[in-house]
């Protein structure tokens, strides 16, 4: 059976494809988020800041214009602090060091058959899956 | 000025297929990667749906070598792998497990994901910020 989650994920999944089409035919730039915002944030990439900037208010300032009009308001984070910050930090460490995440490696490499990328997709997704294994199944964490 | 639209209409659109999706729900998120418990298939339509224009972009792209502002269209990474990419992949796969965020879903939700949601950006960026340094440990560096 097909479930109504699996569609809006299709929708919502085109919609980020053509968000990153566009970001490629038109601007010429990988819309990948955590270079844009790593570049900015560690300096590297000061002489496109505008371009950069102008992308994250883009990303930052309409979901919650359409917040009302979707079912979801919560992202259901968890509250253990401890767990936040050690996520945050792999997150930012490890995307930076694989110059690249789920927009960059996953959407735009996979679809540019580029082997770095999908090299990194099946390594983020097999360390993701033995991580909710360890964490979630053996060690009750999360 | 034109760039600056065009950039921020992209990522305009990125968040809000982030929404639609629902991939600013860590729960399925979380879900996906959850292969031994209550799987939940949902982030395969969402990068499907994905791939699919954007294969079709990459191929426009390179047969124009130009984008419509002028700007070349990046060229290919050298293919080969290296000690940085491999290790940066599995420290990312185990932090987006342990919070259900990567980044963009985490910028996506900024306004509206309460104090952990602010708490994981600040954390995410900290971690970008001192990566050169680590990097040089897993040198050779790459572009």
């Amino acid at each position: 059976m097909i479930e109504p989650d699996w569609v809006w994920g299709f929708v919502g999944g085109l919609m980020i494809g053509a968000a990153a089409s566009l970001y490629l035919l038109v601007n010429g730039r990988i819309m990948g988020a955590s270079g844009i915002v790593g570049d900015l944030v560690d300096g590297s990439g000061r002489a496109t800041a505008p371009e950069r900037l102008a992308f994250l208010v883009g990303l930052i300032a309409v979901p919650p214009l359409m917040v009302p009009l979707t079912h979801v308001v919560d992202t259901h984070i968890t509250d253990k602090l401890w767990v936040i910050i050690a996520a945050g930090l792999l997150v930012g460490v490890g995307t930076r060091l694989a110059n690249g995440c789920t927009s960059g490696h996953g959407v735009c490499g996979i679809a540019r058959l580029s082997p770095r990328g999908i090299a990194a997709t099946a390594l983020y997704l097999l360390a993701g899956g033995l991580v909710m294994f360890l964490a979630r199944h053996l060690g009750g964490m999360i | 000025m034109q760039r600056l639209i065009m950039a921020a209409l992209a990522g305009g659109l990125f968040g809000a297929g982030l929404l639609v999706s629902n991939m600013v729900d860590t729960v399925k998120v979380q879900g996906w990667l959850d292969v031994f418990g209550d799987w939940d298939p949902t982030l395969a339509f969402v990068l499907g749906g994905a791939i699919l224009p954007m294969a079709l972009a990459w191929r426009l792209a390179e047969r124009r070598k130009v984008a419509a502002l002028g700007t070349p269209i990046p060229a290919r990474h050298d293919p080969r792998l290296d000690p940085a990419l491999v290790i940066g992949s599995l420290l990312f796969g185990a932090g987006w497990a342990l919070a259900g965020f990567c980044p963009g879903p985490a910028l996506a939700s900024l306004t509206f994901g309460g104090w952990g949601g602010l708490v994981f950006v600040a954390a995410m960026l900290a971690g970008m910020i001192a990566t050169p340094a680590l990097r040089a440990r897993f040198a050779p560096a790459h572009p």
